[in-house]
C-alpha cells in the first residue's frame, strides 16, 4: 500500500503573503479585464428596429449654426424666436413669383405624419417623427416652367435674432437645393411639426426642408425663399468646404468623407454604432434617379 | 525630505487632475453622458489629455519666470495623468467606439489622418510615461532627456489631431494651438539668447 506523503516544503519557498495577494490581484484584473474585453459592443446591424429618437433629444440636440455651433445650445437661444408672421417668396422659374403668406403657400395640401432617419454628416442618426407636406404636391401648387430643373431653398436672414449670423462661420444665408426629380420623389417634405406638435425653432420652425436619403445640412431650415432655377445652385457647405460636401450629399457608407469614415453612424441617445445604409436605406425609392452616375465624384 | 507643504501641493494637484475623469466616470455611471456619448467620452477625454499636457509644457517657463524650483516634481505627475487620459482616450475609441474592429481601426488610421496623428501622439505619450519612474531616468541617462523631448512632438500632433476633429468650428483649437505656440516659443527665444548660468532650457 503506498501512502501518499506531503511533500515536505521549505520556509522559503512559501510565497510571501504581499506578493500572494499581488497575484491574485493582478489575476482579477487580468481576468476582469479579459471578461470586458468579451463585453466590446458589437455594431448594430442595419436592420436594427428604428426607434423614434425622443421628443426631447430631437429638440435638444441641434445643427443649427444660425444660432450656435455648440448643439445643445441652440435651443435655449432660439425659445424666444418668433415665427409669425412669416412670409415665404417665391421667385425664379415659375408661372407666378410671388410672396405667400406661410399658411397660404400651405393650404389644401394635407399634413402627414413621415418618420424618417436622419442621417448627419458627422456620422450620427437619430429617427424623427416628422409632420409634413409632401414637396412634390407644393411644387406642383406652384407650377413651375419647363425651364426650372433645379429648386433652391434659402433660410432666414436676421442676425438680431439669429446670434450665430453675427459670426462668418458659414457664408449666410443658408442655402441648400435639389434637382428637380429630387424634389419631386414622394420621399421629399416640408416639415411643419414634429411628434405631432408644432416645430419648434430649433428644429427650423416654421418651415424645414426634410430629404431623409441624403445628409441632414440638406434640410434647410426656417425656410424664406423657394426659388427654381435653371442652374444648379450654390449651396452652403459646398461653398465653405468644397471637397467635404457636395451638392448631392446622398448618404453613402462606400464614399467617405476626407477625414472621417461615413460607413457606421452613432446612435444618438443609445450607446453605439449601427451600420450606415445606401440612401440611408431608402435606395429602393430613389437610387434610380442616380442610375448611370458615379456618387463618388458626385458626392 | 520634501516640506509639508510641497506634498500638500502634490497631492492637490494630483486630486485635481483626477476630477475630469471622476465627473465622467460618474456620468457614465448614471447614463447622463449627453445624447452622444460616444463623443462626450472621447471629446472630454482627449480634452483633458491635451491641456495637462499643455500644463506640463508650462512648467519650465513658469519655472524661470518665478524662480521657482518646486513645480518641476509637479511635472512627472501631470505628465503622466495626461498619459492616463490619453490611454483612456484610446480604450474609448478603440473598445467602445469602433467595438474591438481591429481592421476598421487599422482602415482608419491609415486613410485618416486624425486617427494617424492622433495614435502617433499616443504612442509618444505611452513612451514618455513608460520611461517617467525614477529608475528609468537612471536607467536612460543621457538618451531620456532625448526621449522626452518627444513631448514637443506629441503636443504639436495633438494641436493638429484635435484641429481635425471639428467639422468647422476650429475657436478651441486654434486658442490652445495658441498657447501651445506661445510656450514653445518661448524655449526656441530662451534657447537663441546667449546664455550666462542656465544649463538647459528643460
Amino acid at each position: 500500500m503506498s501512502r501518499f506523503v506531503t511533500p515536505r516544503i521549505a520556509p522559503s519557498e512559501i510565497t510571501d503573503e504581499k506578493h500572494f495577494w499581488d497575484r491574485r490581484t493582478w489575476l482579477a484584473t487580468v481576468g476582469a479585464g479579459l471578461g470586458a474585453l468579451a463585453y466590446a459592443p458589437k455594431r448594430l446591424s442595419a436592420q436594427t428596429q428604428d426607434t423614434p429618437t425622443p421628443y426631447d433629444t430631437i429638440t435638444g440636440y441641434n445643427n443649427f449654426y444660425e444660432f450656435s455651433t455648440d448643439k445643445e445650445a441652440v435651443r435655449e437661444l432660439a425659445a424666444n424666436f418668433r415665427t409669425t408672421p412669416w412670409t415665404v417668396s417665391v421667385e425664379g422659374e415659375v408661372k407666378r413669383p410671388k410672396k405667400y403668406e406661410l399658411a397660404e403657400l400651405l393650404r389644401g395640401i394635407p399634413v402627414e405624419e413621415r418618420t424618417y432617419r436622419h442621417r448627419c454628416v458627422e456620422a450620427w442618426s437619430m429617427v424623427v417623427p416628422w409632420n409634413g407636406v409632401s414637396l412634390a404636391a407644393v411644387i406642383r401648387k406652384l407650377e413651375p416652367t419647363s425651364k426650372a430643373k433645379y429648386i433652391e431653398f434659402t433660410t432666414l436672414m436676421d442676425p438680431e435674432r439669429m446670434p450665430g449670423q453675427r459670426r462668418g462661420i458659414l457664408q449666410w444665408p443658408y442655402v441648400e437645393g435639389l434637382r428637380m426629380d429630387e424634389a419631386m420623389n414622394p420621399l421629399a417634405i416640408l416639415v411643419t411639426g414634429i411628434y405631432g406638435r408644432p416645430v419648434p425653432a430649433q428644429n427650423g420652425a416654421p418651415l424645414r426642408l426634410v430629404v431623409p436619403w441624403k445628409y441632414g445640412f440638406k434640410g434647410a431650415k426656417s425656410i424664406v425663399k423657394i426659388r427654381f432655377t435653371e442652374r444648379q445652385p450654390v449651396t452652403t457647405w459646398a461653398l465653405t468646404a468644397p471637397d467635404e460636401y457636395g451638392f448631392y450629399a446622398n448618404v453613402n457608407p462606400a464614399v467617405d468623407h476626407p477625414r472621417w469614415s461615413q460607413a457606421s453612424e452613432r446612435i444618438i441617445g443609445r450607446f453605439g454604432r449601427k451600420e450606415t445604409l445606401p440612401f440611408n436605406g431608402y435606395a429602393e425609392q430613389v437610387a434610380s434617379l442616380y442610375r448611370g452616375m458615379d456618387l463618388r465624384v458626385n458626392f | 525630505m520634501r516640506a509639508a507643504y510641497q506634498r500638500v501641493l502634490w497631492w492637490t494637484v494630483f486630486v485635481a487632475a483626477a476630477i475630469p475623469a471622476s465627473r465622467l466616470l460618474l456620468r457614465f455611471y448614471h447614463d447622463d453622458l449627453g445624447p452622444d456619448p460616444l463623443v462626450t467620452l472621447e471629446h472630454g477625454t482627449g480634452f483633458w489629455a491635451f491641456v495637462l499636457l499643455v500644463v506640463t509644457l508650462s512648467v519650465t517657463p513658469i519655472r524661470r519666470l518665478t524662480g521657482w524650483n518646486g513645480v518641476i516634481k509637479l511635472r512627472k505627475m501631470l505628465g503622466n495623468w495626461s498619459a492616463a487620459y490619453a490611454l483612456s482616450h484610446v480604450i474609448i475609441y478603440v473598445w467602445l467606439d469602433q467595438g474591438l474592429d481591429w481592421h476598421g481601426i487599422w482602415t482608419d488610421a491609415l486613410e485618416h489622418k486624425r486617427i494617424f496623428l492622433g495614435l502617433l501622439a499616443f504612442l509618444i505619450l505611452l513612451t514618455l510615461a513608460a520611461t517617467s519612474p525614477t529608475f528609468m531616468i537612471r536607467r536612460l541617462g543621457r538618451r531620456w532627456s532625448t526621449i522626452h523631448k518627444m513631448v514637443y512632438a506629441a503636443v504639436i500632433l495633438a494641436v493638429i489631431h484635435f484641429a481635425l476633429t471639428q467639422k468647422l468650428d476650429w475657436r478651441e483649437p486654434i486658442l490652445w494651438g495658441g498657447a501651445v505656440l506661445v510656450l514653445l516659443g518661448a524655449r526656441v527665444w530662451w534657447a537663441a539668447r546667449p546664455r550666462t548660468s542656465e544649463s538647459s532650457v528643460t
